[in-house]
């Protein structure tokens, strides 16, 4: 058990340092001097310009040596120094990103959670009698085909502009700022509502088949025919189905939740949504190299510790996986 | 009077059509007995195994009556049966070692399957230790999971599983076919052992090893294609066969101490004929080696000495 | 089973699954879209050839943009670009997925452990940041090369599933005997092992095919596209960019989303009916 952690846990180290070093490199293959590009882009008048310049040739130490500028960069990783940001300056991204985050928990925690539990209970239905599963798989099926944004689009269009319920950008009023208040919490849930739902409909779609056929899959399997043959009532049967039917959605969930970080880009673009998503797109669009090499960087943490999670929770939650660390020829 | 199973037809429901598997069985078993049922892959034996305790899809109930202790078993009627499942009737099925749920610990399962069928497990437990200790699992494995038993280990914890509650009969669906010779031993001995100690009434042992039925079964009944072609104690198959499939079937078998040189071993030649739309009269006739005319006409299953049954227009004939 | 009973017994099946041909059926009509769409059209996707914000009508059956274009002509360029990501996005995710699936099923040890990382670290890396420095490079890019990009960096999920199945074949009795029998390993992978894996594959290929279009779909969203063509996505961007939503302009944006709904789902569709057709367990009476 301990060797099989051990490995996992120096896998996950080289990646991560992978991962972070070409994170690093990303302004440097940029075409062009970063910061030059990047100041190109504010409007600044002259002395200040050289001033920033200067600023952060120092900082990124461009006059240094490559392997320094690397060394520097993880100093300042550890430090939570993430840069600063050109499109939201003179804001350090870290706080930037902080600001962000919690609208996208706001958004994407009920999203994930709600579309899993409502999806993998009805995926369950459907496999128990015929004429539910000809009704919820169709449905299901045309769900996780839908792209996020078109959703979110279509949902804007009808509820938001015809028939005029909903807001379609912004995360709350642009007449508010953020304090707490009833109307300020009524503004937020008004904003919220579409994009919640764009998020939670496909997801649902996508949890519910992936139930419904490792339902049927146990079903099918010996032990469940044996249940069946002494004489068990389908309660218990199905009871053992579900429980073994959910440990690999449990994965699912979980790394979902992980890339939690990553945000719902497209839902976020559609609505003008603040999460990280959106960030990153102004980001992008404006060649804030900073901003996007710290948006990254959150999200590959959170997508390397998601999934770690997840490999030691399996283990422990279902038997079958351990003969499989005791090296056992598959 | 155990089992009593008269003119049993169970078909399987295809795209193509009814696939005749068990045309036509009767037969009865008497209380201690136990009856080998033997036969080639595809004869019917475990379709008439599986259709005594779950006739489940796409297996269909055509006709039939089945009756165990006096009472008649409604085997068409899946609800109804639940009554005898486990309690009356009981299987250890083909796939024994997979039989349990993977993610339950073998005595939390035994507990939620008895508490299901209304058993209390507190007080089964005490019998459930001695037929572990019987079988030689230690007490340990039901707070273990299948998968950290050995495939026999599983094997014997659902024999002892499966006769838990002393049903009445017992199927055995090729227990054996998966061991090593030493260990098919201690199984089939063990199958004796339940009986013996009265866990169970009767058994119905399915394999296509007449060896083993030789060593344990009281009498045999040999299938082919669907039907039934002989019945009798397993001296009188074993030494005196009557039907010509039987015949084969024991000169096919090899003999401890005869050399290929001396004796060949011969197959019988040619396939059985396939159920979608069986051949009409005996079955065996295209490759039986003493079929005429008669044989075109289906022929009875009769009794042609005491306990001894045939269907076999030819031994009739020899009777009369 | 001898080789032509068993293709036999599958097209018998293929021909009676409802689901399949239900798939086939709507990814056929798109086909047949795609490839007669230009005749139907005498219009290039962004000439300006009449009355801007004009809903559908008998001359622009899928009306106009903002600016004047033909809805239709987009759409019809647009399925044909959306077709060929898909295959070509889809077709070389799936070949590096074998590749380095098979390989890492086959060889185990210590092969198996370095491909094994190298499936975690594409994993993790932000494709995002991959395409923006592409993009930042090449200014101008077609279809081809979204398509490429897409390849090389869905193939882990195929890579995974791949090697999970051959694992599972490579420890089947008829591989051991192969083996035993002095069979080369390589006669072994092409006569034992491939049979049983193609219709996995298939599989495997059609789920690629589908996720590359939702993937194009977002990228080129969010305008890390083609810049040189015309795509379902490119339409919707542009669409939300020009304010279509404001102005209830439903033909622009509704059109390009239900097409990539319709063949997604016709594509998922099809890998249910084809997964029945192989596994006669799965097969409904």
């Amino acid at each position: 058990m301990k060797r099989y952690f051990g490995r996992k846990v120096l896998i996950y180290f080289l990646t991560f340092f992978l991962a972070v070093t070409i994170d690093w490199m990303i302004p440097r293959f940029m075409p062009g001097n970063p910061i030059q590009t990047m100041l190109s882009r504010a409007q600044l008048h002259a002395g200040a310009y050289e001033r920033i310049y200067d600023y952060y040739a120092g900082l990124f130490g461009l006059d240094l040596p490559a392997w320094q500028q690397y060394l520097n960069f993880w100093k300042a990783l550890f430090h939570g120094d993430l840069g600063i940001s050109v499109l939201l300056f003179p804001t350090p991204v870290t706080k930037v990103i902080m600001n962000a985050l919690p609208y996208d928990l706001f958004l994407l925690v009920p999203a994930i959670l709600l579309s899993w539990f409502a999806g993998n209970w009805f995926g369950a239905f459907a496999a128990r009698s015929k004429w539910l599963d000809n009704t919820i798989s169709p449905l299901g099926y045309i769900l996780t085909a839908t792209p996020y944004m078109w959703l979110g689009i279509v949902l804007a269009w009808a509820f938001g502009i015809v028939l005029d319920i909903f807001p379609i950008s912004g995360g709350y009023s642009f007449a508010l700022r953020p304090h707490l208040s009833w109307t300020f919490i009524g503004s937020l849930l008004q904003h919220w509502f579409l994009p919640f739902a764009s998020l939670f409909l496909v997801k649902f779609g996508g949890w519910a088949i992936g139930m419904r056929n490792m339902i049927i899959y146990e079903l099918e399997a010996d032990y469940a025919h044996y249940l069946e043959a002494l004489g068990a009532p389908k309660r218990l049967v199905r009871q053992y189905a579900f429980r073994n039917a959910i440990l690999p959605q449990l994965t699912g969930l979980a790394l979902d939740l992980g890339i939690i970080v990553a945000g719902a880009l497209a839902t976020e673009i559609v609505f003008s949504y603040p999460g990280i998503g959106y960030l990153l797109l102004g980001a992008i669009q404006n060649k804030d190299y900073f901003l996007i090499q710290g948006c990254f960087l959150f999200i590959i943490l959170g997508v390397l510790l998601a999934n770690f999670i997840i490999d030691i929770a399996y283990v422990l939650v279902d038997p079958r996986t351990r003969t499989g660390m005791m090296g056992e020829a598959s | 009077m155990s089992l009593q199973v008269e003119n049993l037809r169970v078909y399987y429901q295809t795209l193509r059509g009814d696939v005749r598997a068990l045309d036509g069985a009767t037969f009865t078993i008497e209380d201690g007995e136990i009856m080998g049922l033997a036969g080639e892959s595809g004869c019917g034996k475990t379709t008439l195994g599986h259709s005594l305790i779950a006739l489940t899809p796409p297996m269909r109930f055509v006709e039939g009556r089945v009756t165990l202790d006096d009472e008649e078993l409604p085997v068409w009627d899946m609800e109804r049966m639940n009554d005898f499942r486990f309690k009356r009737i009981s299987i250890i099925p083909q796939y024994a070692m997979n039989a349990m749920n993977p993610t339950r610990k073998i005595g939390k399962m035994t507990s939620e399957l008895l508490e299901s069928r209304k058993v209390e497990y507190k007080s089964t437990l005490p019998e459930l230790k001695r037929r572990l200790d019987l079988v030689e699992l230690t007490h340990d494995v039901l707070s273990m999971y299948p998968i950290e038993l050995s495939g026999g280990m599983k094997q014997r914890m659902v024999m002892v599983l499966s006769t838990l509650l002393n049903p009445s009969l017992l199927i055995a669906d090729e227990v054996t076919s998966a061991l090593d010779v030493s260990t098919q031993k201690a199984v089939s001995e063990m199958l004796v052992g339940f009986r013996d100690r009265e866990f169970v009434k009767s058994l119905i042992v399915i394999t296509h090893d007449i060896s083993i039925l030789y060593q344990i079964a009281d009498s045999i009944l040999i299938m082919y294609a669907g039907q039934l072609a002989e019945k009798g104690p397993t001296d009188a198959i074993i030494h005196s066969p009557r039907h010509p499939y039987t015949k084969l079937l024991i000169s096919a078998l090899p003999k401890v101490g005869v050399k290929y040189a001396e004796r060949k071993l011969e197959g019988i030649p040619g396939n059985p004929p396939q159920l979608l739309d069986p051949p009409v009269g005996c079955r065996f006739r295209d490759r039986c080696p003493v079929a005429f005319g008669k044989c075109l006409e289906e022929p009875p299953f009769m009794e042609v000495e005491k306990d001894h049954f045939v269907a076999c227009w030819k031994e009739f004939e020899r009777n009369a | 089973m001898t080789e032509s009973k068993k293709k036999n017994e599958i097209l018998y099946f293929a021909l009676r699954n409802n689901k399949l041909k239900l798939g086939v059926a709507v990814l056929f009509v798109f086909v047949v879209l795609t490839l007669i769409g230009p005749l139907l059209t005498d219009y290039a996707p962004y000439d300006y050839v009449g009355p801007p914000y004009h809903p559908p009508s008998a001359e622009y059956w899928f009306g106009t943009t903002t600016f004047g274009q033909d809805v239709f002509t987009q759409f019809i360029l647009g399925l044909k670009a959306t077709f060929m990501v898909g295959i070509i996005g889809g077709g070389l995710a799936t070949l590096i997925g074998v590749v380095v699936g098979f390989t890492a099923g086959y060889r185990g040890g210590v092969v198996d452990e370095v491909l094994n990382m190298l499936t975690n670290i594409v994993l993790v890396i932000p494709t995002l940041a991959m395409l923006l420095i592409i993009a930042a490079y090449l200014t101008v890019r077609g279809v081809l090369a979204e398509s490429v990009f897409i390849g090389c960096t869905a193939w882990p999920w195929a890579a995974r599933a791949i090697r999970a199945q051959t694992f599972s074949l490579r420890s089947r009795d008829f591989v051991d005997l192969a083996r035993l029998s002095g069979m080369r390993s390589w006669k072994i992978i092409l006569s034992q092992i491939a049979p049983n894996m193609m219709s996995y594959l298939l599989l495997v290929f059609i789920l690629q095919f589908g996720g590359a279009i939702l993937t194009a779909a977002t990228l080129d969203f969010i305008g890390l596209g083609p810049t040189n063509a015309v795509s379902l996505g490119l339409m919707m961007n542009n669409a939300v960019l020009w304010g279509a939503l404001l102005l209830g302009m439903w033909w622009w944006f509704v059109p390009p989303g239900v097409a990539i709904m319709a063949i997604v789902g016709a594509l998922y569709v099809t890998n249910v009916g084809l997964d029945e057709v192989f596994n006669p367990k799965l097969r409904e009476m």
